[in-house]
């Protein structure tokens, strides 16, 4: 758990983080968002203390990182840079374990620890763990970075951009990794990000910043259905209707429809165009407008029909502001 | 023809100088490596100090190195030790400050900010930091500096035999003062080939000390720029 209490930056008389509050409980993922210089990244290194904060407290697992010596504090902490940082002199299992042999690990310990991280990242080992940075894809690299981060295991992780550089086809694939590695370790993690459609697929919870304040704190459905102002109603965009969308899946609202005169009882008419439960509803809309139906089947992955989506249920579902969606 | 009859009658004394010369040479520019680097990272680590060090270091390689041999023989006769080696070495020690030091503080500058930031956040102290990063990055060109002022200083050692330092200059002064060709050739010559072969020796090291990952690095990055 990371609580953050009544932080604050000033350089000189320029205020770059203001009485910034928020707790992210353990084993969640809260996404920092805002426009550029709105103080999400500033946030960010005042947990790991590259930046001292001017006044305010964070504590981690209840305990005020304060207390610590910034060394043995940043060692505790994953730390993932859009840069990537890998060091280009050592090889990829090395740096892998950087914090490891920092903390004095085992070397044949530490080793392991790096190989079945790769595979974590869907690196192979056998292939990988020699090569330098430099013989690397971008994509490539910032698995490396993810898989760095985690090696000595520490509870938290901090998350700068980490995807902000990679094309869009392997950011969408890096983020998917990513949700998959997360539910297997359930890290509690920070993340900065501008990028909205990334903040509504990856967080828990978004804590939106403007101008050194935290606009809104809340969960992607609270932000793009709630909005509290202005600010956050037009940074989360036009479509943040459609967005929310894509925070349920076809799963969520699939029903067993009633027999047609046309056909036996819920089973796919000629024509019917059918989904996967795991679909988001935003992808499932789009088909229908493309293909002009107001239902489609939802298939699983044996090809089953467990049912159809309406396009009714789905703008009733917009309608309703308060639906919580978990 | 009767150069290379003086250097087959002569190989004692040629070989003898030669040690000589060389052993200024390396006594000055091992220590200067010694002084140089150290005084490059802290020529990065403080700007402020920095500057007055890159420019002290520059001042140095101005004076001609004739006046130098000439400036420290009063100042060292209070030792005893006016004239001969000591005086060369020191002198070429400073010459390789300037190299040394600049090149140190060029590396330890190019380092990718991020890669900092990288090893910061993870937990590396400075000096872990300085070690297991800046310095292994840095290698390529501090190494090209300790290169220059080698080169340089094979030079400059040959003047060093007016303060009678020994070396491969004895011949060339000899040749000069006797209107000898034969020796003045075999000297300057002798110089030259040293100053080639002490260049390529330490590309090879250059090349051991580079880490394997920015060999690689620097390859690649030369195939993208030609193709």
């Amino acid at each position: 758990m990371i609580q953050i209490d009544n932080l604050s930056k000033k350089y000189g008389a320029i205020t770059a983080v203001e009485n910034v509050s928020f707790t992210v409980p353990e084993g969640k993922i809260c996404v920092l968002l805002g426009p550029s210089g709105c103080g999400k990244t500033t946030t960010l290194k005042m947990i790991n203390r590259l930046i001292p904060p001017t006044s305010g407290r964070v504590l981690i697992g209840g305990r005020d990182t304060a207390e610590l010596d910034t060394v043995t504090l940043r060692r505790s902490i994953g730390y993932v840079i859009q840069q990537v940082g890998l060091f280009p002199n050592m090889t990829i299992e090395d740096n892998i374990c950087v914090v490891p042999d920092l903390l004095g690990w085992d070397k044949a310990k530490s080793r392991k620890r790096a190989a079945e991280l790769l595979e974590v990242v869907a690196l192979d080992p056998a292939k990988f763990a020699k090569r330098f940075p430099c013989e690397l894809s971008g994509g490539q690299q910032q698995r490396v970075g993810v898989a760095r981060a985690l090696a000595a295991d520490p509870p938290v992780m901090l998350m700068d951009e980490p995807f902000g550089a990679i094309d869009p086809i392997n950011r969408e694939a890096i983020q998917d990794e990513f949700m998959r590695i997360q539910r297997q370790v359930r890290k509690t993690v920070l993340f900065v990000s501008h990028d909205i459609d990334e903040a509504v697929k990856m967080a828990d919870y978004i804590a939106l910043f403007n101008m050194g304040r935290i606009e809104q704190f809340g969960t992607p459905d609270d932000l793009l259905a709630r909005p509290v102002s202005d600010f956050v109603a037009n940074f989360m965009g036009n479509d943040r209707i459609l967005r929310r969308l894509s925070l349920l899946r076809a799963a969520d609202i699939v029903r067993a429809d009633a027999p047609r005169p046309d056909g036996g009882p819920g089973s796919m008419a000629p024509g019917d165009v059918a989904v996967s439960p795991g679909d988001d509803l935003r992808q499932v809309l789009c088909l229908m407008l493309e293909q002009g139906r107001d239902r489609v089947a939802c298939r699983d992955a044996q090809g089953a029909v467990v049912g159809f989506v309406h396009q009714r249920d789905i703008l009733v579902r917009l309608g309703d502001n308060n639906a919580t969606v978990a | 023809m009767e150069t290379i009859s003086f250097v087959t009658s002569h190989m004692d004394l040629i070989v003898h100088l030669l040690g000589q010369h060389l052993y200024i040479v390396f006594i000055a520019v091992g220590l200067a490596i010694v002084t140089g680097v150290p005084l490059g990272i802290v020529a990065w680590q403080y700007p402020r100090t920095g500057r007055w060090i890159l420019a002290c270091a520059a001042i140095l390689m101005t004076i001609p190195s004739a006046a130098l041999f000439g400036l420290m023989i009063p100042v060292l006769s209070i030792w005893g030790q006016g004239i001969g080696v000591v005086p060369a070495i020191i002198a070429l020690f400073l010459y390789s400050q300037l190299p040394i030091i600049r090149n140190t503080h060029a590396a330890i500058a190019n380092v990718e900010p991020a890669l900092r930031e990288a090893a910061l956040g993870m937990g590396m102290s400075a000096w872990q930091r300085l070690c297991k990063v800046e310095l292994p990055l840095a290698m390529p060109l501090i190494m090209a500096g300790v290169r220059v002022a080698t080169v340089i200083n094979i030079g400059i050692a040959a003047i060093a035999a007016y303060i009678g330092a020994g070396g491969l200059g004895s011949l060339i002064v000899r040749g000069i003062a006797q209107s000898d060709t034969r020796q003045l050739i075999a000297g300057a010559v002798m110089i030259s080939v040293i100053a080639i072969a002490a260049d390529y020796v330490l590309a090879f090291v250059q090349r051991i000390l580079t880490p394997k990952g920015l060999v690689k690095l620097n390859s690649l990055s030369m195939k993208e720029a030609t193709s």
